[in-house]
């Protein structure tokens, strides 16, 4: 059965069907109808909700919940992520799973509250202090926000790291048919590192404090083996007509929707072009782009920002490869027919510079 | 012979780091006597700060989370609520508490939080060197007070106590101190009470321990323990603050 819902509210069911029991939170357009929902929906199912008196309240109360065993999350947008970045380091370093979802708004400062993509080396590079990174996941629809969540809460716990679910305004707020019939908590995971209380057994402390600095290296290089394993088994993306394509694509989220739209008015007048939707933007699925390079020679980046992904794609297709770049930031977001002529004027510019 | 004094089972056989005079040994011992004589090792979960009790677990042989600085009472908050049935409580310093952590542990204490906080009140940030505390007394000379706290340049010392005492969700608030015998065996009491406002679920409690930190203070650990009684109690009464019934 498919229920009309706003993106937000569909995270927050999804995932209280993947087994999330509590959830805190503090308000910020715009993703307060997540924070609402779970008003309503955690204590039905005899959970924890509180809204905090910050976002650094919030993350910090989801590291305890955390670490005392439960699915926990909050979200936020924006201003509110920088917020919870000291938190997320520390969930990181004590290697504790949570799952953080971020409804980006045009930045950076207060910015304001439009859909935009400008929180993507934020999300990618860690985002706060120190040598890590978080699991990064980009919907580009509210059905795919719902298949997201189970996936998050398992990989946070399977990596016992923190993961991101990064949407944008427009994700968040859109109304759209989602089903959530296959929606289910999903693996279990040992958790022999909660703190339960010591009985029966030896007492446990979980720490990100090593004073010992041969010992905080190893710790790092602990954490680096993990982050290597998850580049090795987690990378997820979806490819649109790249099997014929001249050029192809790079967009995530919102921007690869309306690259799709933009991409069916190109193929109509035979211009071969398609796309790489990167689903989880760390790890960054570089090796398919590597492998599209080969026979493609064009890249076209598309993101509601100044230019975030495209540093991946570049990193990615190591110098091979012509990179072009269309950004909106600011909280624009730009229609499928915008997208289409700059798309195809450059493609009539690589084919001439090609012949020549 | 009947064995009078020994190591808490709720204390790791090993040697405290900190300084010579400080208080936050007295306290940790405190605690875990506390912990053993209620009987509550099996369900206590601590929440060291950022600061000089940040190492209490490697003291504390209970389940103990590190907090980020001033985070603890929004992890306690966390741990709790998930684990309603657990004696769940943070150590934190007066900067910890009552600057950087100030909007976490006073917005704890007004949901009515069932967690205690022990809060550890020496005048000064320890581990970073002794530089001005939101508690440091007036006058007092820190390495960012050279010239002694002025209050029309850095302000008042925060009585925390006080400030919770207005808020509904409160139950338990004493300010006690470790600076001689019959303090410590007040302080103990008031730890032991502020557990039973948390078994009871009657709201949050909190517990200020006036502690002696010669090191930073720059005097000997008699001096310290004599400054306690003549300077730091006039601005910190001792007392219980606020007290509803249990």
């Amino acid at each position: 059965m498919k229920r009309l819902m706003s993106g937000n509210a569909a995270a927050g069911e999804a995932a209280v069907l993947a087994g999330c029991t509590c959830y805190f939170g503090y308000p910020i357009t715009p993703q307060n109808e997540l924070t609402e929902y779970m008003a309503k929906r955690i204590p039905e199912i005899g959970g924890v909700f509180i809204q905090s008196e910050s976002e650094i309240a919030a993350i910090n109360m989801v590291l305890g919940a955390s670490v005392a065993g439960a699915r926990a999350m909050t979200s936020s947008s924006g201003p509110g992520i920088s917020l919870k970045q000291e938190g997320i380091s520390y969930l990181a370093a004590d290697e504790l799973p949570a799952v953080i979802l971020n409804m980006v708004r045009g930045g950076p400062g207060m910015g304001n509250i439009s859909p935009a993509q400008s929180d993507y080396l934020q999300a990618t590079r860690g985002g706060g202090h120190g040598d890590y990174r978080t699991i990064v996941l980009a919907p580009s629809s509210v059905q795919e926000i719902a298949d997201l969540m189970p996936l998050a809460f398992d990989l946070a716990e399977k990596y016992r790291n923190p993961v991101v679910v990064l949407g944008d305004g427009m994700l968040g707020q859109m109304m759209e048919p989602v089903s959530f019939d296959h929606i289910t908590r999903g693996e279990t995971y040992p958790k022999d590192y909660i703190l339960t209380g010591a009985k029966g057994r030896a007492s446990r402390m979980v720490r990100s404090l090593l004073f010992d600095v041969k010992e905080e290296e190893e710790h790092n290089w602990k954490l680096s083996r993990k982050y290597q394993r998850i580049e090795q088994n987690e990378v997820r993306y979806e490819t649109y007509l790249i099997e014929d394509a001249k050029m192809v694509v790079v967009a995530y989220g919102t921007s690869a929707r309306i690259a799709k739209g933009a991409i069916a008015r190109l193929r109509q007048e035979n211009l071969k072009v398609g796309m790489i939707r990167p689903v989880t933007l760390w790890p960054f699925p570089a090796k398919i782009i590597q492998e599209a390079a080969k026979q493609i020679p064009d890249f076209f980046v598309f993101e509601m920002s100044a230019g975030q992904l495209i540093e991946d794609v570049r990193l990615a297709l190591e110098g091979k490869g012509h990179v072009h770049f269309y950004g909106r930031p600011g909280g624009i977001i730009p229609t499928p027919v915008e997208l289409y002529r700059i798309i195809s004027r450059h493609y009539y510019q690589a084919e001439r510079s090609r012949k020549s | 012979m009947k064995k009078v004094y020994s190591r808490p089972r709720s204390l790791k056989e090993t040697h405290f780091h900190y300084c010579p005079g400080c208080g936050h040994a007295i306290v940790n011992r405190l605690l875990a006597e506390v912990v053993d004589e209620m009987d509550l090792r099996d369900t206590a979960i601590c929440v060291a700060p950022a600061g000089c009790g940040m190492l209490v677990y490697n003291y504390f042989d209970i389940d103990t989370l590190e907090s980020a600085h001033g985070r603890g009472a929004a992890v306690a908050t966390g741990i709790k609520r998930v684990r309603p049935e657990n004696l769940v409580f943070s150590y934190q310093g007066d900067g910890d508490l009552a600057a950087i952590g100030t909007a976490e542990s006073f917005h704890a204490a007004n949901r009515g939080e069932l967690i205690t906080v022990i809060f550890v009140n020496n005048g000064v940030y320890g581990m970073t060197g002794g530089q001005m505390a939101p508690t440091t007394v007036i006058d007092q000379v820190t390495t960012t007070t050279p010239g002694g706290r002025a209050s029309d340049q850095a302000g008042h010392p925060v009585r925390m106590c006080e400030v919770l005492a207005v808020l509904d969700g409160t139950s338990y608030l004493e300010r006690v101190a470790v600076n001689k015998p019959a303090a410590i065996v007040a302080a103990k009491k008031a730890i032991i009470k502020a557990f039973q406002h948390q078994l009871n679920r009657t709201g949050f409690s909190m517990v200020e321990v006036l502690s002696p930190c010669p090191t930073n203070w720059k005097m000997g650990p008699i001096e310290a323990c004599k400054w306690i009684d003549d300077v730091m109690t006039k601005h910190f009464p001792l007392g219980v603050v606020k007290e509803v019934k249990c």
